[in-house]
């Protein structure tokens, strides 16, 4: 089902003109009301007159979380604190948490977008969903709570943290749906075979973000719960879930254009790669009124499909994510991206699909140290297995990664199944 | 005769034998016999014990990565080159000794634990050959 075929599937044409208004409105907007705008646009020698179409985004400046963690905590809001009726807070990277802010229309709007996204992965009013993201300052729990109860559907506000509870709900209430992470969603897999429950469970489909995932794991989860998972996309500094979402061809993740305009920037030079080729995702967010954002750098890895999609969206879709310019490790000289390992484990039928990566540093070499949890049914209590395994498991991930990494077999179930953003990588060199 | 050997994977971490051993000891398996095999990561640790499938069953539900393996409980005569005879029998019959482990010395007799590249035919060469092996009830008696 499409939500909002108006804005979904306008023709390209009246979408950019579209664009080009809120643009210009935007701009103008940003200009009068963040002081820290106004001086950078000042410093440039720009001025709102100057920017007249979509295509003069290009003379911009760019928003970094940088600039929001400079401006903490309400430093970039354009509009009073009696105009906010919400905030969130991400977790910073570095330092102090990233907070934003929204006011009653834009707690609509991120509604509406959610619900777009809900329905692209066939949410109904009739469906029955678990809201299994954390609730409170991580935008994931109301984000999708808020869509999914303009959809119309049941909501049952999980939140995060009680596996136990959430697959006794799942069954009994006959939950058809589910949003959460889709690490999380392999733990409830992993919950739910061990108590014997799969066959009493009801879901339909899921629809799964907060975190990069990629193909293989879809698949799983496809298969292990015999449901259909949607990859729903979004970064609280441009509004939380529901900025992007797959639809049921799967041939990328459509974007709210009509809200958030999507930028595909080659990391280094900062200028627009061709559609298909991979950089950096920016967003200029054209609605938003508490915390519009002019060209904010993600730091997500994706390329840009401008195509007319099977489902008669004519939004723009954006590629499964390749990775984040800052998650990426350098080892030995070589690019290694986690989401590189997990794809390469997946191939490994003996090992479950979490990992944990270290990295560190030992007379000035770089070590890089994966460990893995052995399937139940592939233990051995023989020394030999033990090691051929971890010879195969060592050939398959350097074949992968261009790296001859040391692997390590840990007990089953020691390996973070977060409840959050799972953490990977453990990187013990200051390289900075 | 096969019988079961209770077998556990364990991290190399202080503390993580104690707590496979404390299981054991809660839920009253008696341990008979073991062998610590150990690298520079992980250990495995193998134990005869009076109810392996209790053992298991426990050592699971802690969590535990365990697991049942067929073993040879043997009876040998307590004296001179009578292990060096029975490795003889298996090696001229082409079976490769994968592990082996006493179990007790009671008297004149002796018991190992012996796992084999080739268990059913190791098993039918050493009756055969009149060697003694025991069932899991027999070792529990022990």
């Amino acid at each position: 089902m499409i939500w909002n075929e108006a804005k979904e599937c306008m023709s390209r044409d009246e979408l950019s003109a579209l664009q080009s208004a809120r643009l210009v409105k935007l701009v103008e907007y940003v200009y009068h009301n963040v002081d820290f705008y106004r001086k950078k646009m000042q410093a440039m020698g720009l001025e709102p007159g100057d920017i007249k179409c979509i295509e003069d985004i290009e003379k911009l400046p760019f928003t970094t979380k940088d600039d929001l963690r400079d401006n903490y905590p309400f430093g970039l809001f354009a509009v009073p604190h009696s105009q906010v009726v919400r905030v969130h807070a991400s977790s910073g990277t570095t330092g102090k948490a990233t907070v934003v802010g929204y006011t009653r229309k834009d707690i609509d709007i991120w509604a509406e977008c959610v619900a777009r996204c809900l329905a692209m992965a066939g949410v109904t009013k009739d469906d029955i969903i678990q809201v299994a993201y954390g609730y409170g300052l991580f935008t994931g729990g109301l984000g999708a709570h808020y869509g999914a109860e303009k959809l119309g559907a049941m909501v049952v506000p999980m939140s995060t943290g009680n596996s136990k509870k959430l697959t006794t709900m799942m069954v009994d209430f006959g939950a058809t749906a589910i949003a959460c992470t889709p690490s999380y969603l392999l733990h409830l897999a992993e919950v739910l075979e061990s108590e014997n429950l799969i066959k009493d469970i009801k879901l339909k489909r899921a629809i799964c973000g907060a975190e990069p995932w990629t193909e293989k794991m879809h698949k799983e989860i496809e298969e292990r719960l015999n449901i259909k998972a949607f990859d729903i996309y979004g970064l609280s500094e441009v509004m939380g879930p529901g900025v992007a979402c797959d639809c049921e061809f799967h041939k990328g993740l459509h974007v709210c254009e009509d809200h958030f305009y999507p930028e595909i920037l080659n990391s280094t030079t900062m200028k627009a790669q061709k559609p298909g080729e991979t950089g950096e995702l920016v967003f200029t967010t054209f609605t938003k009124e508490a915390l519009p954002l002019i060209r904010y750098r993600t730091k997500d890895l994706t390329s840009i499909d401008y195509s007319k999609c099977e489902c008669g969206r004519t939004s723009a879709r954006i590629s499964r994510f390749k990775g984040r310019v800052d998650d990426m490790l350098i080892i030995r000289g070589v690019n290694v991206f986690p989401s590189q390992v997990e794809a390469a484990l997946i191939d490994v039928e003996e090992v479950s699909p979490h990992y944990m990566i270290i990295v560190d540093r030992v007379n000035n070499l770089d070590t890089l140290e994966i460990q893995v949890e052995v399937n139940p049914q592939f233990m051995t209590d023989e020394i030999r297995g033990l090691e051929a395994l971890t010879k195969k498991i060592t050939h398959v991930l350097n074949q992968a990664l261009g790296l001859n990494p040391k692997v390590k077999i840990v007990e089953p179930q020691t390996l973070v199944r977060s409840e959050g953003k799972a953490v990977h990588v453990i990187d013990k060199r200051k390289l900075y | 005769m096969l019988t079961k050997q209770l077998s556990v994977f364990i991290e190399n971490r202080q503390g993580r034998l104690g707590e496979v051993l404390s299981v054991l000891k809660d839920n009253k398996v008696n341990i008979l016999s073991l062998s610590l095999a150990d690298t520079t990561e992980y250990g495995l640790l193998r134990l005869i014990v009076n109810n392996p499938a209790l053992g298991k069953e426990k050592l699971a539900e802690d969590g535990f990565s365990t697991m049942l393996t067929d073993v040879i409980v043997l009876k040998i005569d307590h004296e001179a080159g009578s292990l060096q005879n029975l490795l003889t029998v298996l090696s001229n019959n082409g079976i490769n000794i994968e592990y082996m482990y006493g179990l007790s010395i009671d008297g004149d007799e002796a018991y190992v634990v012996l796992k084999t590249s080739k268990m059913a035919e190791a098993d039918k060469v050493l009756s055969e050959n009149g060697v003694k092996t025991l069932s899991c009830e027999e070792i529990a008696a022990l």
